[in-house]
């Protein structure tokens, strides 16, 4: 434990603070989720965190989650490029929607889609004349996790952008690359991690989400019902055994997801941040 | 391969001063040509407009005697090095070497061998694995110019390409880009706002200014022979002397200067004396020479092997004169010293001088 020396002093307290927060505020918190489980037996345990019913809610959970987060990967870079690439009138408007879902109760988001969406709002009375059921159907789920996770991808993506300059693009150019093997050449492989830890982002947090989900999905246990909401219906029957049983799954399985995702992340970075030994 | 570009004209803003208005030169075959100027003089614009990364609002640019002014970058077959380098960061030297060569489909055998060709053409065979981010900045440029020259581009076009570069490495680079154009011949054109970097490579300088042509030619030519007081105050350091035409000559201080043939008598003149074109004696020792002007040392700047001494007149103006260390030793100068100092030679314009 050397401390290499700063301008700023303190290192032995800061990291001594850092370790008591964060396991005051997620440690502790989470070995006593993974005790609360403990009071069941190990076939008690199993039967309930593979229930259908379960199986059916980490199923749309994580397929949902990775849909949105996926089209958040595509629609954020372009925000995040013609945010970045251009100015035009209205720009810091856009700045300021993207930022929105991170504002607004996600209970109020989940209000407004569901109007929009249901049969005879906005979008829902011409999407239902195409055959498309939004509102109450996994579709409705997916919408409201993308909606929750686009400044994730836009907020990662955008000073990666800043950073990469024209001239580059140009340099291709002059090489005889086309604007297609510029951007997948130059450009994708240059913001790749910034897409990778966007995309992370913005699935953790709708695999957590529960507030704009719990409107538009309708609920229906084995086919609109998300994981959070289980919990929650679980804990509502004074299940907390089970309902934390079933919350130790998605914690693992959050964890292993996050952890490959950084390893993917470590990899593709250490190509870019090396520096000249000195 | 000769360049030629015909009265183009680019503004960015309708209604705006146009970043280059009618600018007209011609760049010779296997030459470097230099484009000189401060910033602001429209060079890069002209640079780009020559790459195809711009297109002129009016005028032409032919490269080798076609005209390619509507052609587009992707086809123009020119090598661009830019100052920030613009490399790839994400692939190693070898791969951003190659890149020019990939896009264009070239056989996988013969890219490698462009690739070793390139890397042994700029010295960086061991480092070919490398990522940029692993190199030093001389290293990154040299890497550019690999880059730029295996597409095997008709001519060579460079952005201030040492301007990102401390001093050092910049003469070294500046000596390797001369060897590297005797061996390669290629029509090259160099933007730059170094004077000496451009009066020490190029054979053809063209100096701008304020997006027009301020003076074309031969780097001697444009030394000795300053076409325009901008020219003359813009290369070579010149201290300004200010005065008027007395007698069929130019009154400037104690001074009598042959004057341009337009002059009238009682017009205003000012001359621009180089540093290094004044030679200064004690005011005591009057030894007969040509056209003594006499002042004080207001201030000396030692700079390794000679001294800046920088001469308060009389008339209020102050004028630098650079001396050897030994001639400034033999001297004895102290700042308040009254020297005389004579003028060798001195580019003579009509009319006020205004910065």
């Amino acid at each position: 434990m050397s401390s290499p020396h700063r301008v700023l002093p303190g290192f032995r307290l800061s990291l001594g603070f850092t370790w008591a927060y964060v396991g005051l505020l997620v440690l502790i918190p989470l070995s006593s989720l993974v005790l609360k489980t403990v009071s069941l037996s190990w076939p008690q345990f199993w039967d309930t965190v593979t229930a259908p019913r379960a199986l059916a809610a980490y199923r749309l959970s994580f397929l949902a989650s990775f849909a949105a987060a996926l089209i958040n990967v595509v629609f954020g870079l372009l925000v995040a490029w013609v945010l970045v690439r251009y100015r035009f009138p209205g720009r810091s408007l856009v700045e300021s929607l993207v930022d929105l879902p991170f504002a607004l109760p996600t209970a109020v988001a989940g209000l407004t889609l569901t109007t929009l969406f249901s049969a005879k709002g906005w979008y829902g009375q011409h999407l239902e004349a195409l055959g498309l059921k939004v509102a109450y159907s996994s579709l409705g789920v997916a919408v409201a996790l993308t909606f929750i996770g686009l400044p994730f991808v836009v907020r990662t993506v955008q000073p990666v952008l800043e950073d990469i300059d024209a001239d580059v693009e140009e340099a291709a150019a002059t090489l005889g690359a086309t604007p297609w093997q510029t951007f997948s050449r130059v450009l994708f492989p240059a913001v790749l991690p910034a897409l990778l830890s966007g995309f992370t982002l913005a699935f953790a947090r709708a695999l957590g989400e529960y507030g704009s989900v719990v409107f538009i999905s309708g609920n229906m246990p084995m086919r609109t019902e998300i994981v959070p909401l289980l919990i929650v219906t679980k804990l509502e029957q004074y299940d907390y055994a089970g309902a934390t049983a079933i919350a130790v799954v998605m914690l693992v399985a959050s964890f292993l997801l996050l952890l490959v995702v950084n390893l993917l992340q470590r990899w593709s970075h250490r190509r870019l941040e090396t520096r000249p030994g000195t | 391969m000769s360049v030629v570009v015909e009265q183009v004209t680019r503004r960015f803003s309708p209604g705006g001063s146009p970043a280059v208005s009618d600018v007209s030169f011609h760049a010779p075959t296997g030459a470097i040509t230099s484009l000189l100027g401060p910033s602001g003089a429209g060079k890069s614009t002209l640079l780009r407009l020559i790459a195809g990364l711009e297109a002129p609002d009016a005028g032409r640019v032919h490269i080798d005697g076609v005209d390619c002014t509507r052609q587009p970058v992707q086809q123009r077959g020119v090598g661009v090095v830019f100052q920030s380098y613009a490399l790839f960061r994400h692939m190693t030297v070898r791969e951003n070497i190659a890149f020019g060569l990939e896009v264009r489909r070239l056989p996988r055998a013969e890219t490698e061998a462009r690739v070793d060709e390139m890397l042994r053409l700029v010295q960086l065979e061991a480092l070919g694995h490398r990522y940029p981010g692993q190199l030093s900045g001389g290293q990154r440029q040299r890497v550019a110019f690999a880059r730029a020259l295996a597409i095997r581009p008709r001519v060579l076009l460079l952005d201030e390409p040492f301007g990102a570069l401390d001093t050092r490495v910049r003469e070294e680079l500046r000596e390797w880009l001369h060897a590297l154009h005797s061996r390669t011949g290629l029509t090259t054109l160099l933007v730059t706002h170094d004077q000496e970097e451009a009066l020490e490579i190029s054979q053809h300088v063209v100096v701008m200014s304020e997006g027009r042509v301020a003076q074309a030619g031969a780097p001697e030519d444009i030394y000795n022979h300053p076409a325009s007081p901008f020219v003359a105050s813009f290369i070579g350091g010149a201290s300004v002397l200010r005065g008027r035409v007395q007698a069929g000559k130019a009154e400037v201080g104690s001074l009598a200067l042959d004057v341009p043939a337009a002059a009238r008598e009682g017009e205003a003149v000012h001359a621009f004396v180089r540093p290094h074109d004044i030679k200064l004696a004690r005011h005591e020792v009057s030894t007969p020479g040509p056209q003594p002007v006499t002042g004080r040392v207001a201030r000396l700047k030692a700079v390794g092997g000679f001294v800046k001494v920088l001469l308060a007149l009389p008339s209020g103006d102050e004028i630098t004169v650079q001396v050897s260390r030994s001639e400034f030793d033999a001297l004895g100068l102290t700042e308040g010293d009254a020297v005389r100092a004579d003028v060798l030679s001195a580019s003579v314009f009509v009319g006020d001088y205004a910065i």
